[in-house]
């Protein structure tokens, strides 16, 4: 498995870009799934969604460029692309809650073998609050979790069953980590793609969720 | 005709202490910063702030935190003010955690006059806790009640003098929800024009809705 911090971002934005397709309404969470987005093939552009209310969001303006208006879902400034579109609260979870985005792309604590995920809140410790996070999961069509496989004290993250508070009862769809690419399916857990540098035993070791292994295991298609 | 603009001094007459508050912002972008600056000058307390997070220390709604005037909070996420957390922690405020799409639901049913909204948002989780379920064509959601305040303060791009307002990019946010929610809506407006200077498809809140109208400035 590739430990260096930067491979394992690099690696995760570029294995999630493919998943996106041209045309599509993305939202993207803090953190790694905002570096999806510099990763995309040349042919697919995608629409951002923010929650603070705007399509067609861009990335960071050059210095002394920023508009104070102008932010994206984490208080930092933005853009918007020609075609943009600004609306409120309520507008803006209308697309998530409502279906209209065609994927969101987020951090996650824990992902369990049901493909529940809990992201917002550690009993005791942390407590951010869980923001976007419970209207994404519970409303967009595909939910796809970025995440590193393990904790930082190499713990497993994809476990039997979430033992913090969950973000939705719906299952994600897809979990990308610097390790595997697997698919929550009706059976389980399925295992699709092995990382660079990475063995099954090695993603195996690493995830105490069961995790189905088919015969047309494949590598990730990606370069780092 | 009744005249809405406020001077800074008599926008503070219009509050009191422990008053609900609705208070427009997404971390800070949007929030009225001169209407916060006031409330902290003359110490209004005992707060329950109603918004979508409490921004940043020093920044926002973040300010009302620093200077403990805030009772209770009602938001979506504190994640980035660790001076809320403290005072949760600390058990000096407290701090009710509510989707953000549900939060924006619930304040415009209060000011649509809906009693409530159901959203499949929270089924399942701690969310759903001492709350109803329904089910609809086979489908469950959770029974979340509206909201409404004593006062909102909100921000506002432009405004005639009747209180029609427009709104900028990601200013926008609760902004719009909140004016219809509360008994009395007060917006600090970047810019403020003569009647009839916002065409009518430009307004985003009807001036119906708006109560006074303070003058802020454009940084």
């Amino acid at each position: 498995m590739i430990k260096d911090k930067l491979k394992v971002r690099e690696i995760i934005a570029k294995r999630v870009a493919m998943e996106l397709h041209d045309g599509d309404i993305v939202n993207l969470g803090i953190g790694i799934p905002t570096l999806v987005g510099n990763y995309l093939p040349q042919d697919v552009h995608i629409f951002l969604q923010s929650e603070n209310g705007i399509l067609g969001m861009g990335g960071a303006p050059k210095a002394g460029y920023e508009n104070k208006d102008m932010n994206n879902a984490g208080g930092l400034p933005a853009s918007f692309l020609p075609g943009a579109a600004a609306f409120d609260s309520a507008t803006s979870f209308g697309l998530i809650r409502g279906g209209h985005v065609a994927a969101t792309v987020l951090g996650a604590l824990q992902v369990d073998e049901e493909g529940h995920l809990a992201n917002w809140m550690i009993p005791g410790k942390l407590i951010p609050g869980m923001g976007g996070a419970m209207d994404l999961v519970t409303g967009a069509k595909k939910v796809i979790v970025s995440m590193t496989h393990t904790k930082k004290d190499g713990s497993a993250k994809i476990i039997p069953k979430c033992t913090l508070p969950l973000t939705s009862i719906r299952k994600i769809n897809l979990i990308v980590t610097e390790a595997a690419v697997i698919e929550v399916t009706e059976n389980g857990l399925l295992l699709k793609e092995l990382g660079p540098e990475t063995s099954l035993e090695e993603v195996i070791n690493s995830t105490t969720a069961k995790l189905i292994v088919p015969d047309d295991l494949k590598p990730m298609p990606i370069t780092v | 005709m009744v005249d809405k603009l406020l001077k800074k001094e008599d926008f503070i007459e219009k509050l009191f202490d422990g008053a609900i508050l609705m208070i427009g912002g997404f971390l800070g972008d949007g929030t009225p910063e001169l209407l916060i600056d006031e409330i902290v000058k003359n110490g209004i307390k005992d707060l329950t702030i109603i918004a979508n997070d409490t921004a940043f220390p020093g920044k926002g709604i973040g300010k009302l935190i620093d200077a403990r005037l805030v009772k209770k909070a009602i938001v979506s996420h504190i994640g980035t003010n660790p001076e809320t957390q403290k005072q949760m922690i600390e058990g000096t405020m407290e701090v009710e955690l509510i989707p953000q799409g549900t939060l924006a639901e619930k304040v415009r049913a209060g000011g649509f006059g809906l009693g409530g909204i159901l959203t499949p948002t929270g089924l399942g989780t701690i969310v759903e806790d001492d709350k109803q379920r329904c089910e609809i064509d086979g489908k469950e959601y959770l029974i979340e009640p509206a909201i409404k305040a004593d006062i909102a303060l909100l921000k506002a791009k432009r405004a005639d003098e009747l209180g029609n307002l427009t709104y900028n990019l990601t200013a926008q946010n609760f902004n719009p929800l909140m004016a219809f929610a509360a008994e009395t809506t007060i917006v600090e407006v970047e810019e403020l024009v003569p009647k009839g200077g916002v065409s009518p498809n430009e307004v985003r809140t009807p001036h119906a809705v708006v109560d006074f109208l303070v003058r802020g400035s454009c940084k």
